[in-house]
């Protein structure tokens, strides 16, 4: 037996924002813990890096576009290019290595 | 309270430039979740949803892994309670990122933003903002969010309607945007900070050893991406406790 679609979405909908909202709207205060306040801090990097590597280099048609995509990214941001830019170059590297290679 | 909705309204030019500024660098966000959602479609498609309906759960829940799991759990017929738990697992990543948000609101920020802020805490949105300094100014988030999210929504409803037109080069070229700007994000302060290099060393180095060591590849990535942000960042907390006078 299915259950019906518009209720699928609303439970996904609601779960999903309950998840966002609730820590956000619930801690008032600035954390003193000096643990927490660290801890923080490192989330943002920890989970960025770990969702993109080894991701980018399977989001691609060939392997090594990933590659060089994750290679010049991480060179462009280096040199304190922006979102926008850094986005685009990898964008471009793949579209031109695999014209030739796929 | 209502200072701060007055402080931030769109009325003063000053947040309106926010804005726009969230609203520029929503555009490689966008960019990228239209290629991504276009392959979500391509699911939502199978479990049986309309385009319409499609636009309408990328609106509303704005999650990546979130819906694919919410999408194949239609198509397996699932009772609500497995969706309700299902989409938990799946989105549970956002709780820590709310609470990161939290501690870089103003203190007295209205309830208002806080819940507007909450909506827009995606991946891409979260790491923009989050990279921003000072305290957030939800506007910035709120014009990215803006075009993301809808670049997102047309992207599943197009890939309900369309399915595999989009040329295969395109969604591959387009799939590496949303690294890219992660990258944006983590590397500048690396480049200050050797604790923050030495750190995204070591969770590339893990997060491929987890997705190719038996048993742990079998979890879904949102599933892992918890479980080594949360130990990677308890052991940099212990070993790299972070001072209060140096912030940022």
């Amino acid at each position: 037996m299915s259950g019906n679609i518009y209720i699928y979405i609303a439970v996904m909908a609601v779960v999903t924002y309950l998840i966002r909202v609730l820590p956000l709207t619930l801690i008032r205060k600035q954390i003193k813990n000096k643990f927490l306040k660290s801890f923080l801090y490192y989330v943002p990097y920890v989970t960025l890096a770990v969702m993109t590597f080894p991701a980018i280099i399977h989001a691609t048609q060939s392997t090594y576009s990933g590659i060089l995509a994750l290679i010049v990214g991480i060179l462009v941001a280096w040199f304190g290019f922006d979102l926008f830019k850094t986005a685009v170059s990898c964008c471009t590297v793949v579209l031109i290595l695999e014209l030739f290679i796929i | 309270m209502n200072s701060t909705l007055s402080k931030y309204s769109l009325k003063h030019t000053k947040n309106r430039k926010v804005f726009l500024n969230g609203m520029k660098d929503g555009i490689p966000i966008g960019l990228g979740y239209l290629a991504v959602a276009f392959s979500l479609g391509i699911a939502a498609k199978k479990a049986g949803l309309t385009a319409i309906q499609g636009l309408i759960t990328s609106l509303l829940c704005n999650a990546s892994a979130g819906e694919y799991v919410g999408f194949t759990l239609i198509a397996a017929h699932a009772v609500y309670l497995e969706m309700a738990f299902g989409t938990l697992i799946a989105n549970a990543r956002y709780m820590l990122m709310s609470c990161a948000i939290s501690q870089r609101t103003e203190p007295g920020l209205s309830i208002w933003h806080r819940m507007g802020l909450s909506f827009c805490i995606t991946d891409e949105l979260f790491g923009i903002t989050i990279a921003r300094e000072g305290y957030i100014n939800p506007n910035y988030t709120y014009g990215a969010m803006f075009v993301a999210t809808n670049g997102w929504a047309i992207g599943t409803a197009l890939g309900i309607i369309a399915g595999n037109i989009l040329p295969l080069r395109l969604v591959s070229a387009f799939s590496v945007a949303l690294y890219g700007m992660f990258l944006a994000i983590i590397i500048p302060p690396a480049r200050k900070n050797r604790i923050i290099a030495l750190l995204i060393l070591v969770c590339f180095i893990l997060s491929y050893l987890c997705s190719v060591l038996p048993i742990i590849s079998n979890l879904s990535e949102g599933t892992r991406t918890i479980i080594l942000t949360v130990i990677i960042a308890t052991i940099a907390s212990i070993l790299f406790p972070k001072n209060d006078d140096e912030e940022e």
